[in-house]
């Protein structure tokens, strides 16, 4: 790991003002960005740590009926509280098949939203990154693509985000709360990643020194909890990234979608919102035609990054319908022993059915 | 750049200067405090060797910067038995269940246990104990006899619990 100095934080007017010195970093729990600096993948030469920024750890009603999660909330925290698992069962599955039991006692949802891709090539210091150096060029193009972007990417990046607490977020219209040397702001969740484009480097709308304080969902969000899954495919059933990930929601009235929300993991380099699939349920009886027009739609725009990452825009069509067929289902009552896993006994029986 | 710093590690105070920052918890507890039971694998957070309880929680320790965690009460595998010797009803069960081979990610599967168990979201459930240890990999293999323990240590403390 490089030399850096260490300074703590009391107040996020401090956090900022200490962030202000080129090349200082926000230290969280550090689940991700200890790791990139143990690799020499990232050195920053300043950490502030915010861990102790008071009143960041709270989960709380926000004044328009929706919930506020301050950004020091621990993952597991949020995924285990029992008011906002009953209202957001997705973004509770969500986060618990998202990595281990430690992991997800310490990493934070403002982290969350701030880890860095996992393309093998980013972490390999010894590859050319335009994450890492912008113009050096990309190692992951022509190399080994198996789990690399199916939308969204470009010439000069094909990495994919990791997340999989931002998949359900999308889909329910976060929003980030965010202050900096400029004031505070916000900025919907679905703006808040960038696509690489031309400049890969740049990860997100965050300005230098600006300091995520805390995520809200809007009222709007608790109505699908009824009908709310996160399904996701991963390489092996517990501790993994996702290879494709889905969050689906419906809410249902007189046997229709009165509302459906979609999103997808593991594709792009931000968690995929598909709002042409949503429209596409619209108004619709539940059902595996209508759940297959979705997927069609939700993949439409879909390119492999390369030939070895083909097989994830088939795949990603299933997962939306399984997806779909499972929130239709019902939320269940407890979550599934194996949170979000396709091999899950109980996701079997309605779910298996697609062509 | 020295820094002050002061730990409660298995109920004891103990108090550090660290010359550096980049000092993991992981490395405080093996380098400095010389309590070695918390093993270093992969010092990635990936492994779960170096799983401790911090303020009761189950966490990587190498994953953690030390001087973040000023004040925090630590508990590792050392400080696991009575003070008679006695073991704790997690480690009485990986002996009798053989949960273990070699024994190098046995500290970090106890202290996982222990923090599985307090977190009671598994019960005796084989496949919700699996999936809370995830996090802990055993290259031996010994996940059966792992799981047995975890399932027999649980169900004892929860009746101690209730007695």
């Amino acid at each position: 790991m490089n030399r850096f100095d260490y300074s703590r934080a009391a107040s996020v007017a401090e956090a900022v003002a200490a962030a202000a010195r080129p090349g200082a970093a926000y230290l969280a729990a550090g689940t991700n960005l200890l790791d990139l600096m143990k690799g020499a993948v990232v050195t920053p030469g300043h950490l502030v740590d915010i861990t102790r920024l008071p009143g960041l750890d709270r989960i709380e009603p926000s004044g328009d009926g929706g919930v506020r999660i301050g950004a020091l909330v621990r993952n597991s925290d949020l995924a285990h509280d029992r008011d906002f698992a009953r209202a957001y069962p997705a973004v509770a599955e969500a986060l618990l098949s998202g990595a281990s039991a430690q992991l997800r006692n310490a990493a934070t949802v403002g982290g969350n939203l701030m880890q860095r891709t996992r393309c093998p090539y980013f972490y390999d210091t010894a590859s050319p990154c335009n994450k890492r150096t912008p113009g050096a060029g990309c190692a992951a193009i022509g190399g080994a693509t198996r789990l690399h972007a199916v939308a969204g990417w470009s010439e000069h990046c094909i990495a994919t985000h990791p997340s999989d607490f931002c998949v359900p977020l999308a889909a329910l219209d976060a929003i980030v709360e965010i202050e900096g040397p400029g004031g505070a702001r916000t900025v919907p969740l679905a703006d808040f990643h960038l696509l690489p484009g031309d400049t890969p480097e740049r990860e997100s709308v965050l300005a230098p020194g600006e300091l995520i304080v805390a995520l809200r969902l809007p009222p709007e969000a608790a109505g699908f909890s009824a009908h709310a899954r996160y399904l996701k495919v991963r390489d092996r059933t517990s501790y993994a990234f996702a290879v494709v990930s889905a969050a689906a929601m419906l809410r249902l009235d007189g046997g229709r979608i009165a509302d459906g929300r979609l999103a997808l993991g593991g594709l792009a380099l931000k968690p995929w919102r598909v709002k042409a699939a949503e429209a596409a349920l619209m108004g619709r009886a539940p059902g595996p035609e209508v759940f297959k027009e979705a997927a069609e739609a939700a993949l439409a725009e879909a390119k492999p990054s390369g030939e070895a990452n083909a097989f994830k825009v088939e795949l990603a069509r299933r997962i939306v319908v399984r997806a779909l067929t499972l929130a239709a289902a019902g939320t269940p009552e407890r979550l599934p022993a194996l949170p979000a896993s396709p091999f899950a006994a109980s996701s079997f029986a309605p779910g298996a059915a697609h062509g | 750049m020295s820094i002050p710093l002061r730990l409660t590690v298995n109920g004891e105070p103990r108090d550090l200067i660290l010359e550096d920052p980049r000092v993991t918890l992981l490395d405080a507890l093996r380098e400095r405090l010389h309590l070695t039971g918390s093993k270093k694998g992969c010092d990635r957070g990936q492994c779960g060797a170096c799983t401790v309880l911090v303020d009761g929680r189950r966490i990587n320790a190498c994953l953690a910067l030390a001087v973040s965690l000023d004040g925090a009460e630590i508990t590792t595998i050392e400080g696991l038995a009575a003070r008679d010797g006695g073991l704790h009803p997690v480690q009485a069960a990986f002996i009798a269940h053989d949960g273990f081979q070699c024994g190098f990610c046995t500290p970090g599967q106890i202290m996982s246990a222990v923090g599985l168990i307090r977190e009671g979201q598994a019960g005796d459930d084989p496949e919700r104990i699996r999936e809370g240890m995830s996090g802990n990999l055993c290259r031996c293999g010994a996940y059966a006899g792992i799981l047995e323990a975890v399932r027999d240590a649980s169900s004892d403390m929860q009746r101690e619990e209730a007695a």
